[in-house]
Parts: structure tokens; sequence; C-alpha cells
């Protein structure tokens, strides 16, 4: 390529459009106006979309990457805006979310002087990012940013950052660039050691009660078609992490249900008897395995993980395979027998119809007169034939929804799992209806968490993005409220809240909206939202002190998993 | 069970590196009890000493964090045993005591350690040796009344007969090649 003196501002932009970047969140600010004068002038190869507040473009940024696998970029400024980032920054770490931020930094010959809005972003980001760099030369910025998208988007997946000194914005320089494919340093992934796919075929196929738990690993290695394989030529029944629901559809028959905290009954007490464990992408967080000491101790466990540090981290793997879990899958299927475990599934089914007795039935199909967030969920997930894009915030409605929305196609849910980030949703569905365009993109949050980053209203309003907002109003911090009602006397200490009127909120925004207080306005009311061309605010008044059943105790066995207080 | 281990850390001579690498202690509150960071023997890489008391278990998963730091190479723990290791120690005294009695020449001289410079006001020796070693001498020396002492962090070396970051090297290369 011939080389063209160019800005360095002009060479981030040109850099991004080499990584094939067309989609853009954030906001400006003094030490990053260069790159944003640079962007004025490809706004036909580019489309940036101010948020209203940074939190909201990296949000923007983690959603868009979900949807669509490819990395999520955002802008932002020094001091402030940059320190705005951090909450997503660690939501993207601890989830694996490709995302590549760009800090502008005060002038180099200021660094270092509390110069205005000068802060130590890279010191600041340092454990929240998988890697970070300042720039302080315009001539290093076309290889950081290379770098920074493989570093990015391979291996397990994360957030990046490049701090870049408003003086090397300026400077001019001969600009050539050449995308990254190596680092001495740094191996995405091991290839995958047929010897350790052996061991674990040997112990799949002798295994007479086998479970499959799979993660977000799956989906972040497009694996889903392999997974699907893998458990139909085994016929081992397979659950799922908070992050991994998606990956298989719903009605899969194999598919038994959620793990965890207030996963489904099945799965959890089923993990305390299976003989073997297949765990594929997945990283036994502790909201899946309760109390460790007591987590699948009879079962030989398998670990498909491309993670190094994640194998025996917190279950020690008897057969760990290292590596991607598309090409490990892969190696599996071919060593694996064809077998089927119909007893060992009819045992999941016979949890199921406990559970739905107790539990489901009741949440989606109640019979009292106050709301229930379940039926929302399924009223929502029923009227977009279950092909919908879910986005949920933190809380009670988050698991309410992973439990009953339903999925035909993978990289369908987009949710905060390992930092539990409330205030996610709507900015995350402002980039995942962005990633897609043509799916029903539903955004869920309760009153809590939608209040946290309700101004991103304005740029949905502002881009017309139509997104379906749900708000589940209980007037409270539900989940919080609900462990003060089983573990701490009901004491409900400052978890009640007076909320402004919603509706009148988005219609000040010029959105539409509406306020449904009774069942029999709920399905009309979110046809209604469903047909309306452009975004929609609905407001649902759910019973107050509703709880998330089954739950697992914190501290408690997977086993002790309890379906009513 | 705790015990004392050596982990060296081969990284890339990048600015920040050493913050990012003691962050990973930090979160766990590791504590450090010695660091030392120096060139390797191959040139551009560079090589953290640190010393800390963990169990096993705790060590093995710190060593799994190190290694997935991008500007990392690799990260070995040894415990003491298997390595060879040393800590350099300085200290000053008054010259004063040093011709009052030959006291002081006598603890030098059996410490093995040298006189690295004397002064009309005062004197610097040097000690090189195990920690315990060089806190001997300073026990010995403090009565005499030592105005400054500091210890250097460990640097050790391996006893096994084979390089194993150069066998590493090339086992990375050839997967980053295989990666194409």
């Amino acid at each position: 390529m011939a080389t063209q003196r160019i800005s360095g501002s002009e060479a981030v932009i040109k850099s991004l459009l080499e990584e094939g970047v067309d989609t853009i969140f954030g906001y400006p600010g003094g030490a990053i106006m260069p790159i944003y004068d640079a962007l004025y002038d490809y706004d036909q190869q580019v489309t940036h979309y101010l948020t209203r507040h940074e939190q909201g473009a990296i949000h923007a940024a983690e959603g868009y990457a979900k949807v669509t696998g490819k990395v999520g970029v955002c802008f932002a400024t020094s001091g402030p805006g940059a320190t705005n980032l951090i909450t997503g920054l660690a939501d993207a770490q601890i989830d694996s979310i490709p995302i590549v931020c760009i800090t502008g930094q005060v002038a180099s010959p200021l660094l270092g002087t509390d110069a205005f809005q000068e802060s130590d972003v890279v010191g600041i980001t340092m454990p929240v990012t998988k890697w970070n760099y300042q720039i302080t030369h315009a001539e290093e910025i076309p290889d950081a940013i290379a770098k920074a998208f493989h570093i990015a988007l391979t291996g397990r997946p994360g957030p990046v950052l490049l701090d870049i000194a408003k003086d090397a914005q300026f400077a001019q320089f001969d600009f050539e660039y050449k995308k990254c494919t190596k680092i001495r340093s740094y191996l995405p992934e091991y290839p995958v050691d047929p010897f350790q796919v052996k061991a674990a075929a040997d112990i799949i196929n002798e295994a007479k009660k086998p479970i499959v738990l799979f993660g977000h690993g799956v989906i972040i290695a497009h694996a889903e078609d392999e997974l699907k394989e893998f458990i139909e030529k085994t016929g081992i029944p397979a659950a799922w992490t908070l992050l991994g629901l998606s990956a298989l559809p719903t009605d899969h028959p194999l598919n038994v249900g959620m793990l965890g905290m207030h996963g489904n009954y099945g799965p959890n007490i089923k993990t305390n008897e299976a003989d073997v464990v297949i765990s594929i992408g997945m990283r036994f967080d502790d909201r899946v395995t309760g109390k460790v000491a007591a987590y699948a101790r009879q079962a030989k466990i398998v670990h498909l993980e491309i993670d190094p540090a994640e194998i025996n981290k917190i279950i020690k793997a008897d057969a760990p395979v290292l590596g991607n879990a598309k090409k490990s899958l892969r190696m599996l299927i071919d060593n694996v027998n064809p077998n089927s475990h119909k007893e060992w599934l009819d045992e999941f089914k016979a949890c199921d119809k406990i559970e739905y007795e107790k539990v489901i039935s009741g949440d989606i199909h109640p019979k009292k007169v106050g709301l229930t967030m379940g039926e929302v969920v399924r009223i929502a997930s029923e009227k977009t034939n279950h092909d919908a894009v879910l986005v949920t915030d933190v809380g009670q409605q988050q698991m309410i929804a992973s439990r009953y929305f339903q999925f035909t196609q993978s990289r369908s849910n987009v949710t905060s799992g390992g930092l539990g980030t409330m205030g996610y949703a709507l900015p995350a569905a402002m980039g995942a209806k962005i990633g897609q365009p043509n799916r029903v993109v539903f955004a869920m949050a309760g009153d809590g968490g939608f209040q946290m980053t309700i101004q991103e209203l304005g740029t949905i309003a502002q881009y017309n993005l139509d997104i379906k907002i749900i708000v589940l109003n209980n007037n409270f911090l539900g989940m919080v409220r609900q462990w003060q009602q089983l573990f701490f006397e009901k004491r409900y200490s400052f978890t009640e809240m007076k909320n402004p009127d919603f509706v009148g909120i988005a219609k000040a925004y010029g959105l539409a909206s509406q306020k449904v207080t009774s069942r029999d306005q709920l399905e009309n009311a979110v046809q209604e939202m469903l047909d309306h061309q452009g975004p929609y605010v609905l407001e649902v008044v759910v019973e107050k002190e509703d709880n998330v059943f089954p739950m697992v105790p914190t501290g408690a066995s997977i086993s002790d998993i309890i379906l009513e207080s | 069970m705790k015990q004392e281990y050596i982990i060296t850390v081969f990284s890339e001579d990048h600015i920040g590196l050493l913050s990012r690498i003691t962050i990973i202690f930090t979160r766990r509150k590791i504590n450090i009890d010695s660091l030392t960071v120096s060139e390797s023997a191959i040139p551009g890489i560079f090589k953290f000493t640190i010393v800390i008391s963990d169990t096993a278990d705790r060590v093995q998963k710190v060593v799994g964090q190190l290694e997935k730091v991008v500007d990392v190479i690799k990260v070995y723990a040894n415990t003491n045993d298997e390595m060879i290791y040393q800590e350099i120690a300085l200290y000053k005294v008054s010259t004063e005591f040093l011709f009052e009695s030959d006291k002081i020449e006598k603890i030098v001289r059996n410490s093995g350690a040298r006189i690295l410079e004397i002064t009309r006001d005062y004197v610097v020796i040097e000690k090189t040796g195990h920690s315990r070693e060089t806190q001997q001498l300073f026990d010995e020396l403090n009565p005499y009344g030592v105005t400054q002492f500091n210890r250097s962090g460990r640097v050790a070396i391996t006893r096994s007969t084979i390089e194993k970051l150069s066998e590493f090297l090339k086992e990375r290369d050839a997967m980053l090649e295989q990666m194409d």
C-alpha cells in the first residue's frame, strides 16, 4: 500500500475503516476533538451515534458486539469521558465482549501535570481491559489499532482501550496500514490436543448419566452447530448458563434449561446426580455452582475451555480440553459413540413437571389479580414467534426473562452476566438494534435499572431506533427486596422507589408510550407496541412483592434449590 | 500450606507492564516480598523475579492470570530449592567504630562480606547472600550503629539443565505459524 501523509486523527478513522468498522458509539469532548473533526469527512463510510453518556456508548458497543460477533467501537474524551467508560469496560472484561475504546488524552507535554480533564486512563483501566496502550506519537496509531482489534476479537475476547494524546492526533505522518495477525507474547488459543479429546471421549462414552453445561464460549466460537451435533449424537441433556442462552433453541428436545441460582430445577439437582459433567465454554461462576464444596463431587468433569486460566480455577477437571470450542467439539464429535439417555432425560422431564406446577404456571399464567413479570415475558415472546432479540437489565426481570423468553436463533440474548450492571438494557439494546436492524429488539428493564441510563431515550429518539422497551415496574429494587424478605427479615432498607411518570417521560422525548396496569390490557398493549413503527415504551405495573423462584440461596448447594419460600 | 515461591515473569519491554503484573497480586491480597526487574539473557525480553509466600494452588492460579497478560510471554513458579538465588545488601556504619576495635572487621571477615568504601566518616559494607544471611549481618553490625541499610530484590536462576524459555519460544513460534 502506498503511504499518504495525513494527521493522526485521520489515521485513526482510516485504520478503523481498514478493520471494517462502520459503526461507532461515542461522545465528543476537548481532548478527542481532532478525531471527531476527522470523522466529519467520513460520514458516508461510518455512522457515529451520539449517546447521552459515555456509559451508554460503551454498553451500546457491547450490545452491538454481542448480536453481530464483531468488535464494538466507542469514542470518549479524556478525564470524565474516559472514567465514564469504566463500568462498561469491567462489564465487557468479565463477559468477554470484544470492544475497542478510543479515548482522547491531553497533549503529551501536559501528561502528569494535572492538566484540565487529565486522568491516568491507562492506569485506571488496566484491571478492566484485556490490553490498553497510550499513544503519544501519530506514527504509533496504525499498529496500535491493528493490535487492538486483533487482541479484542481473538482468543477469549475482551475490551481494549487506546488513549491518544491530543498532539499525536494533530501530528502529520506517513500513514500505512497493516493488519495484525501475530503477537509473540500472545497465543489466542491453543491447538486442540487429540490426546485430551480422546481422554474426554473415553469418559463420555462410558457415561450413564451425563449432562452438558454450555456457556458463552459456544456463542463466541460460533460453535452452535457443533454443540447441537454433539448432543444429538450422544443424546446428552444440555443446560445453559445465563450467557449461553440462545445458543441452542429453547424447544430443542435436549435443552433442559438454565443453570444456577434462578435456573431450572432439573439441571441444578441433576448436576449433582450426573456421573459425567461436560462443561463447554463456561467458567463455573459462583451463581452457577452454588457451594463449590458440594458441587458435582460425584461426577467426572470434562471441561472444554479456551482460557487455560479457567481450567481448574473453580472446579477441577478430570479431562480438560484446551482450545476453541468449535474445533474441540468437532474433534470430540468424531470420537464419541452415538448414544441416547432416554431414562435419564425423563428424569429431567419429571423435574420440569414439578417446577411447572410449583413455579412456572403461576408465573406465566397467573390466576391472581396483579400482573406478573412472567406473563409479560411470555406474551412478548409469543407475539414475536420466539424470534426476537432480548436485551435485559439486571435483577428480577433479568432472571424471569431468561427463564421464560424463548429463542430460535443464537446471539439473541443480550444481558450483563458477570458484572450484573444495572442500567445495561437500554443502551445495550441500541447497539443490538443497530447490529440487527431487521429483527425485533426488546429492551426489558425494571424501574430501578431503567432510571440508571434513562437519558438514552434521547439517543433512541434522535436516531429513531426501533426498540420495544418494556419497563416492569414494581416500584422496588425487586431483587434486593426479595433478598431482604428472605434473608433480612423483611427489613426493606432503601429499596422502595417513588417513580416518575414513565409515559410522560417517554412522551417528552417524543416516543410512543403507554402504561398497563391490568391483565385485560396487556396483550393488546404488547401488540400495539409491536405494530408501532419506531421506538416504544411500554410500562407494565407488576405485583409489588413477587419473588423469583426457584432459588439456590447463597452459600447453599445446588441440590438445596428451593421452589417456594 | 504456604511456602515461599519465586515467580519468574518473562515479558516484552513495555511501559505500564509492571503495574499490570502487580495488580494481579494486589487484587488477591498477596504481598510481594521482593521484586527485581532486569533484561534477560535474550535481548528485548525482560524478566521479573517476584517472591511471594502462598499455597501451591493459589500460586498456580496467579501464574495462570499472569500468563493472560498480553505482553507477558511466559511465567514460571519455582520453589526456592529449584533455584539458585541471591540478594545483595549494603550497610553503612560509622568509621569511628571500625577503628575503635577489631570487632567490625571480624564480623565482615567471618560473614564473607566486603568493604566497598571507607571515608573519614563512614564505611560501606557489601554482602551477597540469602536474606537470612544479610539479615544476620545486619543484626551483628547494628549494635555498632548501622545508619543505612538496603537489601535488593532477589535475583534467581534455575538449576534446570535445559533453558526452558528458549525452548518455549521455539514452540510458541511454531504454534503461531500453525495458526495461519
